[in-house]
């Protein structure tokens, strides 16, 4: 029940009410809009029973759930005489002066000069910024006369996106408009006389707020009305940060625009990713402007003729794709090799970096079978290259701790393992935790208890799931034709088949997949870097989807293939991609960064244009014969078994810092341990120092 | 009695309160990774062995995180200067000082190490 004529009346315009109002309404909820409740009725023994509503109706109901706004807290303001509005709030004015010159108000208590009560702690800040100048008697040209109220959020999971002028209020300006409702998605865009997009709502879809947000008030690079169209209907892919203005923020952790990204490397003279990080604070926070970053500086600098340096690291001024083609055809099995051959000159005979070990260490793996190197992680100088959780075959958790996942093939299970891995949890006092890849992750093992672990559960017939490994996750699937009455093909055993087929190979980033049964596409197939889902006459085969930070759906590959043809189009795509990768790119960038982009990657492992399909189908089957399980190896092997003790001279001893506390019925690591008073730092200088005194 | 030395092993050792003590088996230790060890009064150090052979040796604890695993960081060097990247958020720190080299104001203790021979025997064991 909304007051307002329609739902989210002032995000969303009269069009956008309408698409958001139909998609929540197929969902089960009835929706009463421009409508207050007049009078709740209650029995006998005050039971809610019924709620009156003021154009005369009456719903019955026992249970009434109220959502007050925000109203503004003034009491102070009117016992001291201050005017205050007839809503209330202190009123101010551009100022933040209220009606009594040597007192201001700020924030969700203030009524501000354009009328409004903001909420929000954005304005909030601002506010305070022209007081503090006010009370400085720092000259300053503008006061607050309003804030931007840009929003993106999800209502009852429907995207919902307003920014800038959403109304379109500018005079002379005019509305592009895109509606689809059977898929309830509305996307509008206001723009001014001069083709300057002035703001816009989406609804239902609101994937490109990001891209069109900065945009706001410049006129955009393409025109408008293809900014609003669904990807795939002649929408630009997305705009590349390099046609974005100035003002666009690229790093939102630290409100970096791209200006001053491009004056770090003009005129603080940073010539590096690292610098420019270190200079902007850009790509220090979560991380997931960093491609974003990488692009504009790459730009930046190319256009002011420094050639950019497109090296995986310090170490080798080769990209992992050309690394990857020095293994193969060298037939190099080690990384000290590698480094010693082709690393750069100041590079050659160090100890190389944690960049460039792990991605040579996958590069060796899975090229392992094909230039007869170990294809064990932990043999020998492979050992040394890994991350932590390569070296300890398990994921390093926030106390040091680690967490274990066993492979679930398609993510199913029969109840005998399944009790297996509840006991081992509870014999070891586990948290178990479902992970999103239908399968079971165990946190809070100590090192030294990893090979306890493992015993156990190799011995029920459990294997590594490769969760620590740029590797194969999972394979998710839906029950499929057996179960489900929509169901098409047998879902379950085709991902079954495809996790046991590419299990434990090594890739650039981690790979994930999922099969589904049918079309309606409950095991999200289209969101994994290959997903495959059912039809009448076999699959589809999607690739370059992913979840997480940077969304994308996968693009159809190929359609109503038969088993063998899916399998054999997989091999290719994979290893193809294996190939070609840079560290650390998932599918889906690497689909969007490659010439060509997804016709050319067709043309290659379809139409066999470059002549590598036998090739690439050959590295997988020596991937396939080659798979051992790694923790079934490491157990038969004493002398891998003893890098899992906590400490070398006292292999008995549990780490002390590693314990946890009670938490909803299971633990959660104790930090209070870590976080203990921070010892005084004393360098080498001062110890040497004081040695030789 | 017989003297004869049975063999020779060698040791990795830490300067400690200025006395030289063995942590480990130069054995127990691969080029490239690091092993926790504790110290007699508790405390929980790093050990590292390079390329060339030479250890190191830093406190164990990741000032960023609180927790104990420098140990498991991978090793590299910036120029001749050798450093150890700490396992969780990839902060690379000096072996030599125990500087971060990605943030100047924080640092952990380093301690100075060696490779010693010794005749026979076991090295020192903690409880
Ligand atoms: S995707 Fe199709 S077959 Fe699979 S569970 Fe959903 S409706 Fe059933
Ligand atoms: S957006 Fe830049 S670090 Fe998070």
């Amino acid at each position: 029940m909304e007051f307002n004529p329609r739902l989210m009346a002032i995000q969303v315009d009269e069009g956008g009410g309408a698409a958001l109002r139909r998609t929540v309404e197929d969902m089960g909820l009835v929706v009463h809009t421009g409508v207050g409740g007049k009078e709740i009725t209650a029995d006998a023994d005050g039971a809610v029973t019924a709620m009156a509503l003021s154009d005369g109706s009456s719903i019955d109901t026992d249970l009434v759930i109220f959502s007050a706004g925000v109203r503004p807290r003034d009491q102070l303001a009117r016992d001291c005489g201050l005017t205050v509005g007839e809503r209330g709030g202190i009123a101010v004015d551009e100022r933040c002066r209220t009606s009594d010159p040597a007192v201001y108000a700020i924030g969700e208590c203030a009524l501000a000069a354009d009328g409004r009560v903001y909420g929000l702690v954005a304005p909030g800040y601002e506010m305070a910024l022209v007081t503090a100048d006010e009370i400085a008697e720092a000259s300053r040209e503008s006061g607050f006369t309003g804030a931007d109220t840009s929003t993106k959020l999800k209502l009852l999971g429907v995207d919902v996106a307003s920014f800038g002028d959403a109304h379109g209020t500018a005079e002379g300006c005019l509305d592009v408009v895109y509606a689809d409702s059977r898929a309830g998605v509305y996307k509008k865009l206001v723009i001014g006389a001069d083709g300057a997009l002035l703001g816009g709502v989406l609804v239902g879809d609101a994937e490109s707020y990001g891209m069109l947000r900065p945009l706001t008030g410049s006129v955009p690079p393409v025109a408008p009305e293809q900014l609003v169209l669904p990807a795939g209907l002649g929408a630009p892919a997305a705009i590349g940060p390099s046609a974005l203005p100035d003002e666009a923020v690229i790093c939102n952790c630290h409100n970096v625009t791209k200006g001053s990204i491009r004056s770090a490397v003009t005129d603080h003279q940073c010539a590096t990713v690292p610098e420019v990080k270190k200079c902007t604070k850009a790509g220090t926070g979560c991380g997931s402007c960093l491609k974003a970053l990488t692009t504009l500086v790459n730009d930046e600098l190319e256009a002011s003729g420094v050639s950019v340096d497109k090296g995986l690291c310090g170490c080798f001024s080769y990209t992992r794709a050309e690394l990857y083609e020095i293994v193969r055809t060298l037939r190099i099995t080690s990384y000290a090799a590698l480094l010693d051959s082709h690393g750069r000159d100041e590079a050659r005979s160090g100890n190389g970096c944690e960049i460039c070990k792990p991605t040579v260490a996958s590069i060796i793996a899975s090229l392992a079978p094909t230039v007869g190197a170990s294809g064990y992680v932990l043999d020998g100088e492979q050992a040394a290259l890994q991350d932590t959780n390569d070296h300890f075959l398990a994921n390093l958790q926030r106390n040091g701790s680690y967490s274990i996942v066993p492979r679930i093939p398609g993510g199913e299970i029969t109840p005998e393992k399944l009790i297996v891995i509840g006991e081992v949890a509870r014999d070891f006092g586990l948290y178990t935790k479902i992970t999103g890849g239908q399968r079971i992750d165990l946190f809070g093992a100590r090192v030294d208890q990893l090979p306890l672990i493992w015993a156990r559960l190799v011995e029920a017939g459990f294997e590594s799931g490769h969760a620590y490994g740029k590797a194969l996750r999972t394979v998710k699937s839906c029950v499929g034709q057996t179960w489900c009455r929509y169901g098409v093909q047998d879902s379950v055993r085709m991902a079954i088949d495809l996790e046991l087929r590419y299990r434990g190979l090594r890739s650039p980033h981690k790979l994930k997949s999922a099969v589904s049964g049918c079309a309606r596409e409950c095991a999200e197939a289209r969101g994994k870097d290959f997903g495959v889902i059912a039809t009448s006459n076999g699959w589809n085969l999607y690739v370059g989807g992913n979840g997480g930070a940077d969304p994308r759906h996968a693009d159809l590959l190929a359609q109503d293939l038969d088993d063998e043809q899916l399998i054999r189009l997989i091999d290719r795509f994979l290893m193809f991609y294996i190939r070609t990768a840079d560290r650390l790119e998932r599918t889906s960038a690497w689909l969007e960064r490659i010439e060509g982009g997804l016709d050319h990657v067709r043309d290659v492992v379809v139409d066999d244009s470059l002549g590598l399909c036998a090739e690439l189908e050959a590295l997988m089957a020596d991937h396939v014969a080659g798979y051992r399980d790694e923790w079934a190896e490491t157990l038969e092997d004493p002398e891998r078994l003893r890098r899992f003790v906590s400490f070398v001279n006292a292999p008995g001893a549990p780490d002390p810092t590693v314990k946890f506390v009670p938490e909803r019925d299971q633990v959660k690591p104790d930090l209070t341990i870590l976080s203990g008073p921070s010892i005084p730092v004393r360098t080498l200088e001062t110890l040497e120092g004081a040695a030789s005194r | 009695m017989t003297m004869a030395p049975e063999r020779i092993d060698v040791r990795v050792e830490l300067l400690i309160d200025q006395r030289w003590f063995a942590v480990c088996d130069l054995s127990d230790l691969t080029p490239g990774r690091g092993v926790a060890a504790l110290l007699p009064d508790g405390t929980q150090v790093a050990v590292f062995l390079d390329r060339t052979g030479q250890a190191y040796a830093i406190d164990n604890r990741d000032p960023f995180t609180g927790a104990y695993v420098l140990s498991r960081g991978l090793l590299g060097s910036v120029g001749e200067r050798p450093f150890v990247a700490s396992p969780l958020l990839k902060q690379r720190f000096d072996l030599e000082t125990g500087r971060c080299l990605d943030d100047e104001g924080v640092a952990v203790q380093a301690y100075a190490a060696r490779t010693q021979e010794h005749m026979g025997g076991v090295s020192a064991q903690v409880a």
